[in-house]
């Protein structure tokens, strides 16, 4: 009696109040509509524009992008996939690992620990991780001084060197993404895996690795997505002695600006804009997929 | 409280897996219990050595000066270090801005999505995911093309002064509007999840029939309900705005990252001395957050390092 009481005059308000309600969410579209549309814009028009600076002209060009995909432009992109692509396959394998530790153990205080920890460590990059490599490896830093790593080959402003700290957040990330779905590996799926005569690398092969294969896979895209938009650390870090797409658009940007650089900037900002919406594209589906699993 | 109109964090899921996992009536019970013992432990101690000796080696290294012993000058001198307050203010102050400009646009508009427009609910999603695809350093070209307009095309229109007001170097507003762009997704999530835990129709419904005006509606028993996932938001855009460069070196302002990285080259060790006491400060923030029980779902806040910490 109450509900359908309740529900006409729900009914009633909702007609009463729908314009009103679509008006609260009017700032904020209007909001992003300039902040974020009017740049995006600007970046997809001089991407694929040329202005003449003599007569003000502009026409519709591909020279642009097509330099972004040329010569040093070009490195710069391959580098950056590689790095990320490395750190990501690496960063995903050591945090299934450390996730894998941390959900089997059977202690509560260490868990909660470790994924706070995670949380923490994923977010904790940029800038101030930079130095702290510096101060720890870098050459004068201390384990290196203790160690003696420089007589080893050990490099901290190189791509090996960039890869090693790109991990520092890369796993913690891994272990928050990966760390639910590992526990919702139901034991009992373990347990009719086991009295059926499994070994443990079977139950792995035919029921373990396919429950997780959605989130494993939406786990590495993410990373790799999280590397790829990585500038603050590198920049602090190795400064362009790695060819990285960020640091060139910064270079492009800051630096002595020839003509038509700008443009070339933005190309590369529309290039970094489509590979990051692939990685997006990949992951959310999947990550709908792996939610599947985990009621 | 906090627990009642928050979402549970996610590590204090229910724990069938560290139960059952004890009681496994396997056949072979001791051969599978003690080598998983062996490399968990190998594995959890590798990574915690990989993750505190930075930060032990970053801390030996502020205080002991080879050939002079232990000092802390690095901590004491910063307070009176050329630019330290300035740009620490500065950086607070875009934080508060943020902070504030963005929960005044998100707040709002999901309230109303909840109460009568469904349809738009996807759209306003969007909107507030949309700059987790675009990295900041993407986003930076099109704000200076943007801001080049300015004095290229502008310079006779009333607009060119707001072009100029909004790069003021004492407070430059440009600066706010891009870092409120990164944070919605964050405060979009937090939000969600807060909204999600309350039943928003039905608190309305109640509140306006006992008579309640629409302001007394949003103020005394809507955000009262929404107090953690609010608080939450405005912790992880503070962590944002904080350890954000990208953005503001390029377009040449000088907070709190930025002049870390500027005296690295002079005073090497008091920039690592500004970057663990920034850290720990971030990470108590990212602590108190995680108390309060309103850390994001961890897999969605996900992209947010890219964008926080790596700005």
């Amino acid at each position: 009696m109450p509900t359908t009481l309740s529900r006409a005059a729900d009914g009633t308000s909702r007609r009463r109040r729908g314009p009103r309600t679509w008006l609260a969410a009017l700032p904020l579209l209007a909001f992003t509509g300039l902040c974020f549309g009017i740049p995006l814009g600007a970046i997809a028009f001089g991407a694929v524009t040329r202005t003449d600076p003599a007569t003000g002209a502009t026409q519709l060009t591909g020279e642009h992008l097509a330099r972004s995909l040329q010569g040093p432009y070009l490195g710069s992109l391959l580098g950056s996939v590689q790095l990320s692509a490395l750190t990501a396959l690496i960063g995903s394998v050591l945090g299934v690992l450390i996730a894998q530790a941390v959900v089997t153990s059977r202690s509560g205080a260490l868990r909660s620990a470790a994924l706070t920890a995670s949380g923490v460590l994923a977010n904790f990059g940029g800038v101030p991780l930079a130095f702290a490599f510096i101060a720890t490896v870098g050459i004068s830093g201390v384990v290196t001084q203790l160690a003696d790593l420089t007589s080893l080959g050990w490099s901290l402003y190189s791509f090996t060197g960039l890869a090693v700290v790109y991990l520092y957040f890369l796993i913690p990330l891994m272990v928050l993404v990966i760390a639910p779905a590992l526990e919702g590996l139901r034991p009992q799926w373990r347990e009719a895996a086991q009295n059926s005569g499994a070994t443990g690398w079977q139950f792995w092969r035919h029921v373990g690795l396919p429950v997780l294969a959605p989130s494993l896979l939406g786990g590495f895209v993410l990373l790799f997505g999280t590397a790829f938009a990585a500038h603050a650390t590198a920049a602090a870090l190795v400064g362009g002695s790695v060819p990285l797409v960020t640091l060139k658009i910064a270079d492009a940007l800051s630096g002595n600006v020839l003509t038509g650089q700008e443009n070339v900037a933005l190309a590369l900002g529309l290039d970094m804009i489509l590979i990051a919406g692939l990685v997006m594209a990949v992951y959310l589906p999947l990550q709908r997929r792996s939610a599947r699993w985990l009621r | 409280m906090a627990a009642m109109t928050s979402p549970a964090p996610s590590d204090t899921a229910p724990r069938t897996t560290g139960a059952a996992s004890g009681d496994r009536p396997t056949a072979r019970p001791r051969g599978r219990r003690r080598r998983p013992a062996v490399w968990r432990g190998a594995v959890l101690v590798l990574a915690g050595a990989y993750f505190l000796v930075p930060l032990l080696a970053s801390f030996v290294f502020t205080v002991h000066v080879p050939g002079q012993g232990i000092t802390f000058e690095a901590y004491t001198e910063l307070l009176s270090a050329d630019g330290f307050t300035e740009s620490l203010l500065l950086s607070l102050g875009l934080a508060a801005a943020t902070i504030v400009l963005s929960l005044l646009l998100a707040v709002p508009a999901l309230i109303g999505v909840r109460l009568g427009s469904p349809r738009l609910r996807p759209v306003v999603e969007i909107m507030c995911m949309l700059p987790l695809v675009v990295p900041p350093i993407a986003l930076v070209t099109g704000i200076t093309t943007v801001l080049r307009w300015g004095p290229e095309h502008l310079s006779r229109t009333p607009l060119y002064q707001t072009f100029l007001a909004v790069q003021n170097e004492n407070f430059p507003f440009v600066l706010v509007l891009a870092y409120t762009v990164l944070a919605l997704p964050f405060v979009y999530r937090s939000l969600d999840a807060g909204l999600r835990a309350v039943d928003v129709p039905t608190l309305v419904e109640a509140a306006r029939s006992c008579g309640a005006s629409w302001p007394y509606v949003v103020l005394r028993v809507l955000l009262p309900n929404l107090r953690a996932s609010i608080a939450g938001a405005a912790f992880l855009t503070l962590a944002l705005v904080l350890g954000e460069f990208t953005i503001a070196s390029l377009l040449g302002f000088r907070p709190f990252a930025v002049w870390i990285v500027s005296i690295s080259g002079a005073q090497a060790r008091m920039s690592v001395a500004v970057s663990v006491l920034s850290l720990l400060i971030t990470w108590l923030l990212l602590l108190a957050l995680s108390r309060a029980g309103t850390a994001p779902s961890t897999a969605a806040a996900a992209p947010a390092t890219t964008s926080r910490k790596e700005t």
